[in-house]
């Protein structure tokens, strides 16, 4: 008994070659499927599909059968999954391209021009509870910043607040770019450090936002943006290793901005600066989460690795030897902030209150290398060539 | 020079990425074969027949033609493969399902829209078949004539979509074109579902071929045939090239479904038995 699909009145002109195909999804090259129909152009439309799609039509009378080619079982040889759905695989083949993880993938197509294919180069076992945090405290900078607060803040201090913001932004340029760039060298497998470098990304853009708004509530200028900073800065974009360039960036770099956030919240003049650091200093949290986890990931896999985590700073260090390190107004800046006025005694405690930061900074730092895997004294030692600009 | 010459008419700018990807999958078998592109089939059957050409890829007409002057010369050329969706094509008369037309003769005194003059699918065997039911075209029945890309034998499919649009419009009584595009038509909208009748429709005739030139050494040319049988669609570097070319297998030649094709050039006056062209107002 041949197998018979029915398709009423229906056309291939209006959806009859699903049913075709649902019929013969599963048979054998050479199955039969007797077609029956009353649409007045059946067999024209038939004769037309089949010869497209390398089946026979036979005609006895008004018979109409199809004789399964082999186009479609040809189409899938050689075809395999890029990884499977739940974890991501330890290598991903470029040719894999952008399909979906765990996507059956017809043979062919252009292979990814990405850099990052191996698993444990790019990986952190955190990364998916990262993502799903990030998603989940996406937050609205319209309305997340108080931003109807009265200022009253005094001149001078405005000023300073003005200057941390412009220094705030320039540094979250480059959060923002380098994460967007290792993005595009990140094979799609590992999707779920995809989705939190994006949101990294995503966060970094509300960052500059939020900080810009803040430094022009009262003022039509931003402050200066000091040469050694910006050399500072360009030596991590220059960073073109996924790791290395994790590590600069979210360990070290963003690692340092969280005690400056915090600093900054804790000073606040007012209550937008509080908020908008308060909010930026959270999603940088989550960055250096990641960059820590992902480094010690690696330092795990190879520890040899953490002789180039050293040597990356150290090569750094020399480069940034001749620049000037941290603009003296943002220094400055930050003692008045602390400070609240140009009173001796003020100043004299926002003094102390930025030595304090920068202990803290540099005890955040080895603490964090100390998680990554180095030892107690050599971590001491690498925070201490950490760049002057703190990012 | 390369062993094989091969001639295709650029009809669409995908032609190039076609014969280069052939080319390459080609060579890379061991077969030194080149390709030119024609912007007519006329110039390049003269070239074939000429010499200048080891192969062309044919039309049907171009075939007819290519045959007729090689036996007018005392040559040959020959058939020596297709593609799979080359085999057993329809083309049908369809009208606008509430016209009054019923039977090919209900078009006298009425318009009926074609692809473009040269093209044997849309043209020259439909009207054959409207002949064949007692019609006098031109005079009984006004010919209205779609000519898109005149010279590339209708494969540019513009004329037979204007036609049917002219159909769908009112602008025409009836419309021919081929089974794959009524059934295309129908798919992208130009004709809705269910607006058209099918009144009349051609036996089933073959499309284009491989068309092997004097100039073809047979050794080289007996390689490239076997090259191109054993290209398969389970091979993802040529799937993409059979998929643009509309095929999923190369198939040998055969030539014995373009009688109806060769009896409505002699009806048209399209060549005559040399091959020359006669058509009057044929301009590719």
């Amino acid at each position: 008994m041949p197998l018979v699909t029915d398709l009423d009145d229906l056309g291939l002109d209006t959806g009859g070659q699903l049913l075709i195909e649902r019929a013969l999804a599963g048979l054998a090259a050479g199955a039969r499927v007797e077609i029956r129909g009353t649409h007045p152009a059946l067999a024209l439309h038939l004769g037309a599909w089949c010869r497209s799609q390398g089946h026979r039509l036979e005609r006895d009378g008004n018979a109409l059968t199809i004789v399964k080619g082999t186009a479609d079982a040809d189409r899938w040889t050689g075809a395999e999954r890029a990884g499977t759905a739940q974890r991501p695989a330890a290598h991903a083949d470029r040719n894999w391209g952008l399909a979906a993880r765990g996507a059956l993938i017809e043979a062919g197509g252009p292979p990814l021009s990405v850099e990052w294919v191996d698993r444990d180069l790019v990986w952190a076992d955190v990364a998916p509870q990262l993502y799903a945090n990030a998603a989940a405290s996406q937050w609205d900078p319209a309305t997340a910043v108080g931003w109807q607060a009265e200022l009253s803040t005094p001149a001078e201090i405005e000023d300073a607040v003005v200057q941390v913001m412009t220094f705030l932004i320039e540094n979250e340029q480059a959060a923002l770019v380098i994460p967007a760039r290792l993005l595009t060298q990140l094979h799609p497998q590992f999707r779920e450090v995809m989705q939190l470098l994006a949101a990294q990304v995503a966060d970094e853009a509300r960052h500059i936002e939020i900080f810009t708004r803040r430094a022009l509530l009262r003022r039509d200028h931003l402050g200066v943006s000091g040469a050694g900073g910006r050399a500072s800065l360009q030596t991590l974009l220059d960073e073109r290793d996924f790791t290395l360039a994790s590590f600069l960036l979210s360990v070290l770099g963003e690692g340092t901005f969280l005690d400056l956030l915090r600093f900054l919240n804790e000073h606040a003049p007012d209550p937008v600066t509080a908020d908008v650091t308060r909010l930026a200093g959270r999603d940088e949290a989550r960055h250096v989460a990641f960059g820590v986890a992902h480094t010690a990931h690696v330092a795990r896999v190879d520890p040899q690795f953490l002789s180039r985590l050293r040597f990356a700073v150290e090569t750094r260090h020399a480069a940034l030897a001749d620049t000037a390190g941290l603009n003296q107004r943002v220094f400055g800046s930050l003692v008045v902030i602390a400070a609240g006025s140009f009173a001796p005694a003020a100043i004299k405690r926002g003094w102390q209150a930025v030595q304090r930061l920068q202990q803290d900074m540099d005890e955040g730092r080895r603490r964090r290398l100390a998680a990554i895997g180095f030892p107690d004294d050599e971590a001491a030692e690498i925070s201490a060539l950490h760049t002057r600009n703190f990012m | 020079m390369p062993a094989l010459l091969l001639g295709a008419v650029a009809y669409d700018p995908k032609v190039v990425t076609i014969w280069e990807g052939f080319r390459a999958w080609l060579r890379e078998a061991g077969l030194d074969l080149d390709f030119v592109l024609y912007s007519n089939y006329e110039r390049q059957v003269d070239d074939l027949l000429d010499g200048r050409l080891g192969l062309a890829w044919n039309s049907p007409l171009a075939w007819v033609r290519a045959r007729r002057a090689a036996a007018a010369r005392g040559m040959q050329v020959s058939a020596v493969a297709m593609r799979d969706t080359d085999r057993d094509l329809t083309s049908a008369v369809v009208v606008r399902r509430d016209s009054a037309f019923q039977r090919p003769v209900d078009l006298r005194g009425h318009v009926v829209g074609t692809g473009a003059i040269d093209s044997p699918q849309a043209t020259l065997l439909p009207l054959s078949v409207l002949r064949a039911a007692g019609l006098n075209l031109g005079e009984g029945v006004e010919v209205r004539r779609f000519d898109i890309g005149v010279g590339l034998h209708g494969d540019h499919i513009g004329g037979e979509r204007q036609a049917a649009a002219a159909l769908r419009d009112g602008d025409v009584d009836a419309a021919c074109m081929t089974d794959a595009n009524l059934l295309l038509f129908g798919r992208e909208g130009t004709l809705a579902g269910n607006s058209v009748r099918v009144i009349s429709q051609t036996a089933v005739y073959d499309h284009c071929n491989m068309t092997a030139g004097p100039a073809a050494e047979p050794a080289e040319l007996q390689r490239f045939v076997e090259l191109l049988l054993a290209m398969s669609y389970a091979d993802p570097q040529v799937r993409p090239l059979l998929d643009l070319e509309g095929l999923t297998r190369w198939l040998p030649g055969r030539t014995d479904r373009y009688v109806a094709l060769e009896a409505a050039v002699d009806e048209a006056a399209f060549y005559d038995e040399k091959g020359e062209v006669i058509a009057a107002g044929y301009r590719p």
